[in-house]
């Protein structure tokens, strides 16, 4: 039964402000489902206040091989870093 | 009935669906469900915990002697819980109907007039509100499932229907304790029960069972011979090392 159960993402708020993040990952047969079984996995321990469940195939994910064209490119653009800019005379916070 | 009778029985009633559902620990369908049966046998011990705390306090013996040195015909929980539910429709039937009838009963308990039933009422009342919604979603899933699941079910729900009855049933000496707001009188919440539980099994594409049965005796300490059996296995290890810690 499990093997022909959906994979879903589990994202768990801790505390209000706070953003969700991913908790781990969980099998349901549907979104119901995959909520409840969120709250008895991940929640148990008082981890949460608020529970994001998406099926993982939903997600739109980048490939190992793209990694070059997609990450190196940034490497040699310090000028992209806050650090790079002198602070202007004066300026006492930023 | 005294107080300490009436808190025992409720501890009782925790207790053996606590233990009930925990028998499913490593045998539920997959894992996400065996971790969720876990956490509910897990509520359903700190209840009967709590509850035979508190009969200790009234003048009841420890926890340990409640649960493990004692015999079937001691115990007093409802029939209902120890039925044993080893096919997992059964469980779920069995489950629903109680949790249905404890998000109630709680709810209700939550007013009491004793203030150590009143805040154990308030806390649990929220868990039975979790457990009737996942069991709720199962009784509909397999109802209205495949048609293997769906005869499962309602052959579950005809094997458990009958045993439901004694929830409502006020027993003898609880009466005082009912009208002095002590506990919540059980038979007030039966219309409220039938309309829940007649529409989830009617939305589930399955039929509210008709057999007419009425099965009752728990409270005085008359069980199925269910009961025994399971105690056998739960009481083993303390009974052959009396005293023992782990």
């Amino acid at each position: 039964m499990a093997d022909t159960m959906p994979l879903y993402e589990v994202f768990v708020r801790a505390r209000r402000g706070l953003e969700h993040r991913h908790a781990g990952s969980l099998r349901a047969q549907d979104a119901e489902m995959a909520l409840q079984y969120a709250r008895e996995i991940y929640t148990r321990r008082r981890e949460g206040v608020s529970l994001w469940v998406v099926r993982s195939g939903d997600i739109v994910a980048s490939q190992e091989e793209d990694a070059p064209a997609f990450f190196d490119p940034a490497d040699d653009k310090p000028y992209r870093q806050a650090t790079w800019y002198k602070l202007p005379e004066g300026v006492k916070n930023l | 009935m005294s107080l300490l009778d009436a808190v025992v029985g409720l501890a009782d009633d925790a207790l053996v669906l606590g233990h009930r559902l925990s028998e499913w620990c490593g045998r539920a369908p997959f894992l996400e469900e065996d971790l969720a049966i876990a956490n509910t046998a897990l509520d359903l011990l700190g209840r009967a915990r709590t509850l035979y705390g508190y009969a200790e306090t009234l003048g009841g013996r420890n926890e340990d002697e409640y649960a493990f040195l004692r015999d079937a015909p001691e115990f007093r929980n409802l029939l209902i819980y120890e039925l044993p539910g080893d096919d997992f429709a059964a469980a779920c039937a069995r489950q629903f109907l109680v949790d249905v009838f404890d998000d109630l009963y709680l709810t209700e308990l939550a007013a009491s007039r004793d203030e150590t039933l009143a805040e154990l009422g308030a806390k649990c009342a929220k868990e039975s509100t979790w457990h009737r919604r996942h069991s709720g979603e199962w009784l509909n899933r397999l109802g209205d499932g495949t048609a293997e699941s769906h005869e499962r079910m309602q052959r579950a729900l005809e094997g458990v229907w009958g045993y439901h009855l004694e929830l409502f049933e006020t027993g003898p000496g609880e009466t005082r304790l009912v009208a002095s707001g002590v506990l919540p009188d059980r038979g007030a919440l039966e219309r409220r029960w039938s309309a829940a539980v007649h529409e989830a099994i009617r939305s589930a594409t399955l039929d509210v069972p008709s057999n007419g049965r009425r099965v009752a005796g728990g409270r005085a300490g008359e069980h199925t011979e269910h009961l025994g059996i399971m105690l056998a296995e739960m009481q083993q290890l303390p009974r052959a090392c009396p005293g023992a810690n782990w």
